[in-house]
């Protein structure tokens, strides 16, 4: 350790400043949000913000619907992907290459370029303002990435394993289900904390998929509307986006490590 | 900030065993016909509402169209608009000034900070790492208001510099033209280079231990040590910390609506996916509106291959 006591001294001040920015427009909405609204109601913190902005500001109602369209993205993709990257992963058959660039091609393209002849598409068949318009899309770019990232996995996991159970007599949906994705539950964990991330942040395809459907609303777009419609109120305001941005957070924090690790393991490999 | 569309490209698990060569042999890896109903789900999905929305997309750039009537085909001429009409051309512009502050700012800070926990092996890395991180994992939209209260003409940054005696430097940050773009780009700034940390740690803990030592035993200085001994490393990780931040840039909406309503004063802050959603769903301009999302997909597809080409013919 040759660093010098001086120096050490001024790394961690440059990391501490580092923190204090990261963290201060997190800390200022959370202590706006705390702040009593009423002028006079005195110091002190007050959760009644977060009361308000849950009934009036109808935000319990969106974080409901936020948890609804997750979960539902958050588990076909998981399943869907799974099948096809044990099959891309572990199986040879004609075609397979192909198939796969096509899907790593669907990677590339961002949502901007496809939500406007999907509104059309889904609009011709009455699926505008629904739940399915918020869902079946965000499956669709999601599974691109997780077949992308079960397959990574399941390429990895052991051929010996595999060939004991069929020794044993474990056709494929046995060796899929029993042996290979139990084992692989660490990757699928990876997948589906980034995949109820990015849905549950999701802001552009809510607001193009429910323009008269203010009751399906998820939380960033509820957001989004009561801040244009409230130039007063910003403790509410204020306590809406914590308890908008607080499901996501509180994962990360428990989860940091499956969190940050799926975006260094291997993260230059693509 | 990126989006489950360009980081998927971008991340892979190590694989946890090395691929021995047997795997070319034996069950369950000789050809199958039961790997199509396996990838079958997936192809369904990807196939509505992926290839053919974007099918539909190319399709709908040839016509003049307002979503409601019989459209007209138009042939380029949209494609030709976007290359000559000014209007459209501005969005594209604003784009290059945003990679300044959502790519080259993040990634010149990560660097310097994944150098001095690097060097100085504090106490405390993963600590600092997830709070640096924080910021990657808050829904845009709440970043955005943060932001715009901390802008506000009597927020903090105003109170702020008042209280230094600044007060010739306090601006209506979002509400000035010539303020607005950047303002944004600061908040891109700040989402943007603890992602890039994150990458340039990972990147640095894989150079040797030795390699390091021997360059302070030669006397190198901190930042000698790491532009000679660290940065040649991470040719990889900053190649990969560009595509995400400069595909972000190009791809900001949600910071930008909510900001910056109406594409910002003097429409100073309207960005391309801005331009996209009001063509498309406020204007009634469909053809303009998709046109502008191909080109902006041409872009982004040019971008992530080109730095992907680049960094490895210099790791080559």
């Amino acid at each position: 350790m040759r660093a010098s006591r001086a120096e050490h001294a001024l790394s961690y001040l440059i990391l501490l400043v580092a923190c204090a920015f990261a963290l201060y427009p997190l800390g200022l909405i959370i202590v706006t949000g705390l702040r009593p609204d009423a002028v006079g109601a005195g110091g002190g913190f007050d959760f009644g913000n977060f009361a308000d902005a849950w009934d009036q500001g109808h935000f319990g109602r969106y974080l409901q619907n936020s948890v609804i369209v997750s979960v539902a993205v958050v588990v076909v993709s998981a399943a869907v992907s799974s099948l096809a990257g044990y099959a891309f992963g572990t199986m040879r058959f004609r075609g397979s290459s192909v198939l796969f660039y096509l899907l790593l091609l669907g990677m590339m393209v961002p949502s901007e370029a496809i939500v406007i002849p999907l509104y059309f598409d889904l609009e011709s068949i009455g699926l505008t303002n629904t739940y399915a318009a918020l869902i079946l899309p965000q499956i669709a770019q999601s599974l691109a990435f997780g077949t992308f990232w079960m397959r990574a996995y399941f390429r990895s996991t052991s051929r010996e394993v595999v060939e004991a159970a069929r020794m044993d007599g474990a056709g494929h949906l046995r060796v899929f289900w029993s042996i290979l994705l139990p084992m692989g539950r660490p990757a699928l964990m990876t997948m589906v904390l980034l995949v109820f991330m990015w849905t549950w942040n999701e802001f552009l395809l809510p607001l193009v998929m429910l323009p008269n459907a203010e009751d399906l609303r998820t939380a960033p777009l509820g957001l989004s509307n009561f801040q244009g419609q409230h130039t007063s109120g910003t403790a509410l305001l204020a306590a809406g986006a914590v308890l908008v941005a607080l499901p996501v957070v509180v994962v990360y924090l428990i989860t940091q490590r499956h969190f940050i690790r799926g975006m260094i393991e291997g993260a230059v490999k693509g | 900030m990126a989006s489950r569309v360009t980081e998927a490209t971008q991340i892979a698990p190590a694989p946890a065993r090395p691929v021995t060569a047997r795997r070319r042999q034996g069950p369950p890896g000789e050809p199958r016909r039961v790997a199509y109903l396996y990838v079958l789900p997936a192809f369904l999905f990807f196939a509505g509402f992926m290839a053919w929305p974007l099918i539909h997309g190319i399709w709908l750039s040839f016509y003049e169209w307002d979503g409601l009537s019989v459209g007209t085909w138009v042939g380029l001429d949209n494609y030709q608009s976007v290359l000559t009409d000014p209007e459209l051309r501005e969005p594209f512009l604003h784009s290059l000034i945003l990679l300044i502050f959502f790519s080259a700012i993040p990634i010149v800070l990560g660097l310097a900070l994944a150098g001095i926990m690097m060097r100085a092996r504090l106490r405390g890395m993963a600590f600092f790492r997830t709070v640096l991180f924080l910021p990657q994992v808050i829904a845009m939209v709440v970043v955005a208001i943060a932001w715009s209260h901390i802008y506000e003409p009597d927020g903090p940054l105003n109170e702020g510099l008042r209280a230094l005696g600044l007060d010739s430097l306090t601006q209506v940050w979002l509400g000035d033209p010539s303020w607005a773009l950047i303002s944004v780009g600061i908040v891109g700034s700040w989402v943007g280079t603890g992602l890039c940390l994150v990458l340039f740690l990972a990147g640095l803990s894989k150079v040797p231990r030795e390699l390091y030592e021997s360059a302070r035993l030669d006397g190198a200085g901190a930042v000698r040590e790491f532009l000679n001994v660290g940065l040649p490393q991470l040719r990889g990780e900053v190649a990969v910390a560009m595509t995400l931040t400069m595909i972000a840039a190009l791809r900001t909406f949600d910071l930008v609506y909510v900001m910056t309503p109406n594409g910002g004063p003097s429409r100073s802050t309207a960005v391309p996916s801005y331009e996209v959603y009001k063509r498309a769903f406020i204007d009634g301009e469909v053809g303009t509106a998709v046109t502008v999302a191909l080109i902006l997909t041409a872009i982004i597809l040019i971008i992530t291959i080109a730095i992907t080409r680049l960094s490895e013919r210099a790791e080559a």
